[in-house]
């Protein structure tokens, strides 16, 4: 070689070239079907709204009944969406009862005060948690929540009820809340817990003091996410809630009730099957519906957690 | 303060130490009291998990002096920085073996609550470490730890305090505003006020310029020199020429080989006068760091 160099020298082998670019097609497909999945869901929900609405006529009145005894029987053409909004708010709330406390408890046992060896059994045993089928929780609801808890203590006219399923939703999302959570306190740098504990603050004062109000978006984060998990969470719901579509009109969550996740498996498969007209296309309304609600609540989770991570 | 007790044994001392009280700096007028050494380290050791970081550091810290810790990285200098406020207390793994004397009292005792301990000995940490919260609510935090003092009290201590670390001036428009828009130099000029606000008895410094431009270095050790009369200053840092101008005495470190284990132990090589440690050291490993032959 005399010093100078042809383009071809630093060019490489042009079969690897080739196979960097099929590669790269190929990962940029994948990515690029699932958008189409996504954006087909949403197509096929919209569609079916659509045509819901005009089986109605357009006319929105029909979603709030006003007779006497209203309620959610779509074989009956009567669409009381109220019902099961509430249904799922009612669920979704005693859920939160259950997960906040117990999930950022947890969160800030495993972040500030567990030792590393408790940590490293806590956190793997709280992620299984996360991925235990939620039929199965159902079951727990069923054979141990309600004939244990619930009815000794309230006695309800129904074992199945909506407390039975918030309590056991509640379980189901604690996971969520923990993990979340303690990623948002973990974040937070150890030097601002030094510089606390360097002026003699005690370790709660600094949890309290310094590391939750710094964490405390990424807290919100994982309360809007676990929210919006617990009004999708629809197996517990259908199994334990009692799918009762007279509903919670009277708002005690001791009766009976429905969600909009149990509604619809209710059409789907269960008790309420139809396959046509109004009272099937109303099922891709209240997806929709559901949809949305979930997807709002997950971008304004999104955005917590983005702030989190501006921060520092 | 029981100062009666102290230990006085010169046999004890650190390999070529020689702390004895008589050698009076030039700049210091020193009252008896001051004479009796506020810390009195003896045997220390530390591990973590298997490994030794620093072993048989032996020496005596005077009151109302800047001492200050130097050597190459992994000497264990900031190792021993933080058993003297028990910030060790936090590192699962880490063992401390020997025993340290804080004014007749035995610091590792069983009965001495660490958050107390941290009061009186407050640290300054190397990256400036302000909370995310206002530039009052930053100073005002120790005070409030115990709580009981009405809000004029609390304002005045906050001023007072911020202006002992020379930076009332520049943020006294602005208390309310986020501390985390204050210049890298400010902010660790604001966690000396934070530092301050609770009276603390000791201050321990771990490079606390190492973050920050020549400017604002100079602020702090100016301010250093300002506040000794009234605490006990020991800094770690890693300037050699730091050290020079603004300590009293310098307490040179280094790394051992360990011939079992093949890692590195931090050990105690010189402890005198900065003037003598800079001048005429005894050692020659201390000449050759001093003189910019190693680290």
């Amino acid at each position: 070689m005399n010093g100078l160099l042809a383009v071809a020298d630093l060019s490489g082998d042009p079969r690897r070239r080739a196979h960097d670019r099929r590669m790269q097609r190929l990962l940029g497909s994948s990515a690029f079907i699932t958008i189409i999945i996504s954006a087909l869901i949403l197509f096929v929900l919209a569609r079916g709204s659509i045509d819901f609405l005009k089986s109605i006529g357009w006319d929105l009145g029909v979603l709030r009944d006003s007779s006497k005894a209203p309620g959610w029987f779509p074989r009956r053409e009567r669409f009381d969406l109220i019902t099961i909004v509430m249904g799922s708010v009612l669920m979704g709330s005693i859920a939160m009862l259950v997960a906040v406390p117990l999930g950022l408890g947890t969160a800030v046992y495993l972040s500030e005060f567990a030792p590393t060896r408790v940590r490293k059994i806590l956190k793997p045993i709280v992620e299984v948690l996360a991925g235990i089928p939620s039929v199965i929780v159902g079951y727990f609801a069923l054979k141990f929540i309600a004939p244990n808890i619930v009815d000794p203590i309230f006695s309800p006219d129904q074992s199945r009820n909506m407390v039975v399923a918030g309590l056991a939703i509640g379980v189901l999302v604690i996971p969520i809340m923990a993990s979340i959570s303690e990623d948002a306190l973990r974040a937070v740098p150890s030097s601002l817990r030094e510089a606390s504990y360097g002026i003699g603050a005690r370790k709660s004062t600094t949890t309290i003091r310094i590391v939750l109000p710094a964490a405390v978006s990424g807290i919100v984060a994982a309360f809007i996410i676990a929210t919006s998990r617990a009004i999708g969470e629809t197996m517990v719901a259908a199994m334990a809630g009692g799918r009762d579509g007279s509903g919670p009109r009277v708002l005690d969550p001791l009766e009976p009730g429905l969600t909009m996740t149990a509604a619809m498996t209710n059409a789907a498969g269960g008790t309420d099957q139809v396959n046509s007209g109004a009272p099937f296309q109303v099922l891709f309304f209240v997806g929709l519906l559901l949809f949305m609600m979930t997807m709002g609540l997950n971008v304004i989770g999104d955005r917590f957690v983005q702030r989190v991570r501006q921060q520092y | 303060m029981s100062t009666s007790d102290s230990p006085q044994e010169s046999g004890a001392l650190g390999v070529g130490a020689d702390v004895s009280t008589s050698l009076a700096h030039e700049q210091q007028t020193k009252s008896d009291s001051m004479d009796l050494p506020i810390f009195a380290v003896r045997d220390l050791s530390v591990k973590y998990g298997e490994f030794r970081a620093v072993r048989d550091v032996t020496l005596e810290i005077s009151e109302h002096e800047i001492t200050a810790f130097i050597g190459p990285s992994g000497c264990g200098k900031t190792t021993v920085l933080r058993c003297l406020n028990r910030m060790n207390d936090f590192i699962d793994s880490a063992k401390v073996e020997g025993y340290i004397d804080y004014h007749g009292v035995d610091l590792y005792h069983e009965d001495v609550n660490p958050n107390e301990v941290r009061r009186r000995i407050g640290m300054v940490f190397q990256k400036p470490n302000p909370f995310p919260k206002s530039i009052f609510d930053n100073v005002a935090y120790g005070p409030r730890l115990t709580g009981g003092m009405s809000k004029a009290d609390l304002n005045d201590l906050v001023e007072r305090s911020l202006r002992r670390a020379a930076l009332w001036d520049e943020v006294k428009d602005r208390l309310k505003a986020s501390a985390l828009g204050l210049s890298g130099g400010q902010q660790q000029r604001l966690c000396i006020a934070r530092c301050i606000a609770v009276e603390p008895d000791v201050i321990l410094m771990d490079e606390p310029c190492s973050a920050l431009d020549p400017i604002a270095t100079a602020r702090i050790e100016d301010l250093m020199q300002e506040i000794k009369k009234d605490y006990t200053i020991i800094i770690v840092t890693h300037n050699m020429q730091q050290a020079a101008r603004v300590s009293d005495r310098t307490a040179f470190f280094t790394t051992e080989m360990n011939t079992e284990s093949d890692r590195r132990t931090g050990v105690l090589v010189e402890y005198d006068t900065t003037n003598k440690m800079f001048s005429v050291p005894s050692d020659e490993r201390t000449e050759a760091y001093v003189t910019g032959r190693f680290g």
